[in-house]
């Protein structure tokens, strides 16, 4: 098919063309304004980060002053390691229940749809509500600890969200509590397609279910694990909100996490290079988790095919 | 394995299932409850309880009553914002994204799968490397501490996800039926009326909802564009908790909570499906 037999006899190309400008425009402006726009804001801002900048974006180069200036500073040393605790803890503890749920849900239990919803339903709420719930749960003057105390037991304590060192697990809590339901739903996908022919021909010869679920079920899971697990983390690494309404960072500058330290240069200080030299770190963070990822799909495909 | 016995370890997966899923509602339970309590009575006991009397009152005082700085009306107009920004721009994000998909994936042209690629991109890139440039782009525009601006930023960034749904499940539409319209002399719009929008329904559904969901729950680009009276009710209820920090009012709070979620929490009951049919898309991705 081309495009002569489409263009009607007597048309000139510039009336073709005044004929077909809606459908340019409608198709190209949004697509080429989105790819513009990612392309030219990601370079600018690398662009930033080596520039002096401060209140005002400004030219001139730097090299590498403004990185090594964020990470030597505490905040960001803190919001790093907070990012390898938080990101491990979470993505590990949230597969983990997601995978548990699912298995239990995948036993033709009744009311699955019902469980599934409940699991499900904080993924519809912002975070800046559950974080805002969550801290007043976790308060210990607030929530369950006071609970706990009035109900008699005085010595009970549970004060997460006050305490230096474990501060950072409170958001641990709140994000597994938000976040599992994900990894349960993609875990189910897997469960519901494996072979059920070979499921049948196992239990034939006699294993028991945990030997099927060792043996068959779970290995055919793994890759739908890789894609969790990246997912997880990529959320990990840009949380924000979340933060901001459990903690906003705190006690102190505890559970700061980079993108709080992005913020706080770029809108609180107004170290635009330095702000801009944070997230373009973030965004290589955020690289050595996915160009891995992506590495892996690809010869996953290609094996597909070949196969 | 998968029997309907009743065997003690059928009992044990229903006893654990039950404990999770109180454990997953109990959050909301409680703000629910909150929510109808007085603020005397939470700061005498705390948080978690039963309300001694029905103070629905809260939602009345959430809704337009309690003060954000020097105003006094409640969440309602950060409400107003939420919708004013989130509504347009799920509309014209999906609209320009199903448009796109369509012309990606059955109308073949120069670049197409560079410069889908590189909009998919956007997938991944963080919101921090776009602030600054999004900053001075509103600023020399006119639009920084506008609701318009909000409505740009969420169209523009919007058009990554709605391009790839509708590209994803147009793919699959056999393009037999395309090369049979474009023979009888349907152009590019009226193949997209007459046969792709119509079969279009559930992926419509599902882009829709998740932008709604997506754009309504948004914090950063609404607490760092916006000031004041243009802020969207996520950055409002931030605010609110630290105006209120010095005396609390546990229970509007708790009302306002409920309030700003409902919309969301609302469009998750009646589209579930859609919804994590969404959620499992964006992940495929």
């Amino acid at each position: 098919m081309t495009d002569a037999v489409l263009t009607r006899p007597g048309r000139s190309a510039a009336t073709e063309l005044v004929r077909r400008l809606p459908e340019y425009l409608l198709i190209w402006v949004p697509l080429l304004l989105s790819a513009a726009h990612l392309v030219s804001f990601a370079l600018w801002t690398i662009w930033i980060s080596f520039t002096p900048s401060t209140l005002v974006p400004v030219a001139g180069w730097v090299g590498l002053r403004n990185y090594t200036a964020v990470t030597a500073s505490r905040n960001w040393q803190i919001a790093f390691d907070n990012l390898l605790l938080f990101g491990s803890a979470f993505v590990l503890l949230s597969a983990a229940t997601g995978l548990i749920l699912a298995i239990l849900l995948d036993q033709r239990i009744r009311g699955e749809n019902l469980l599934r919803s409940i699991f499900l339903y904080p993924l519809a709420v912002s975070f800046v509500v559950t974080g805002t719930v969550w801290s007043w749960l976790l308060n210990p003057g607030l929530g369950i600890q006071k609970l706990v105390h009035d109900l008699g037991w005085t010595s009970f304590k549970f004060d997460w969200l006050i305490d230096r060192d474990m501060a950072i697990w409170t958001i641990v809590i709140a994000a597994i509590w938000q976040s599992s339901g994900f990894a349960m739903a993609l875990f189910l996908a897997g469960l519901r397609s494996v072979d059920a022919d070979i499921i049948k021909a196992a239990q034939i010869d006699g294993a028991g279910p945990v030997r099927i679920y060792r043996r068959i079920i779970l290995p055919s899971l793994w890759p739908i694990t890789v894609t969790v697990v990246v997912i997880q983390l990529q959320f990990a690494i840009s949380t924000f909100d979340l933060v901001r309404a459990l903690t906003n960072g705190g006690p102190g500058i505890a559970t700061q996490l980079p993108a709080l330290v992005v913020y706080d240069l770029m809108f609180q200080r107004s170290l635009l290079g330095r702000g801009a030299a944070a997230a373009v770190l973030m965004l290589l963070i955020l690289l050595t988790v996915l160009l891995p990822y992506a590495a892996w799909r690809y010869v996953q495909r290609r094996r597909a095919a070949h196969a | 394995m998968r029997d309907r016995s009743f065997a003690p370890s059928r009992i044990l997966i229903y006893l654990a299932v039950s404990l999770v899923a109180a454990a997953w509602l109990a959050p909301l339970v409680v703000v629910v409850l909150n929510s109808l309590r007085s603020n005397e009575e939470i700061a005498q006991a705390s948080m978690i309880g039963w309300p001694r009397q029905w103070a629905w009152s809260n939602y009345a005082a959430a809704w337009s009553g309690f003060c954000v700085a020097e105003t006094c009306a409640g969440i309602r107009p950060y409400m107003l914002n939420s919708a004013l920004v989130t509504i347009p721009a799920t509309i014209f994000s999906t609209m320009l994204g199903a448009i796109a998909g369509y012309a990606v994936s059955l109308w073949r042209f120069r670049g197409d799968n560079w410069i889908y690629g590189i909009v998919t991109l956007g997938l991944f890139l963080p919101q921090q490397m776009r602030l600054l440039p999004w900053t001075i782009v509103l600023r020399d525009i006119g639009l920084i501490n506008t609701l318009t601006g909000l409505v740009l930023i969420h169209t523009i960034q919007g058009l990554s996800f709605t391009t790839l749904f509708c590209r994803n499940y147009y793919v699959a539409i056999p393009h037999e039926l395309i090369r049979a319209a474009r023979i009888d002399g349907a152009g590019f719009f009226r193949i997209f009326w007459r046969i792709i929008l119509p079969l279009s329904g559930p992926i419509l559904i599902v882009t829709v909802i998740w932008q709604f969901t997506h754009i309504w729950n948004e914090f950063l680009y609404g607490v760092t564009f916006t000031t004041g009276q243009q802020q969207p009710v996520t950055a409002a209820l931030i605010a609110l908790s630290a105006a209120v920090a010095d005396i609390p009012q546990h229970g509007v709070q708790s009302a306002a909570v409920i309030i700003a979620a409902l919309p969301t929490l609302l469009i998750y009951l009646l589209g579930g499906k859609y919804f994590v049919r969404g959620l499992t898309a964006g992940a495929v991705k």
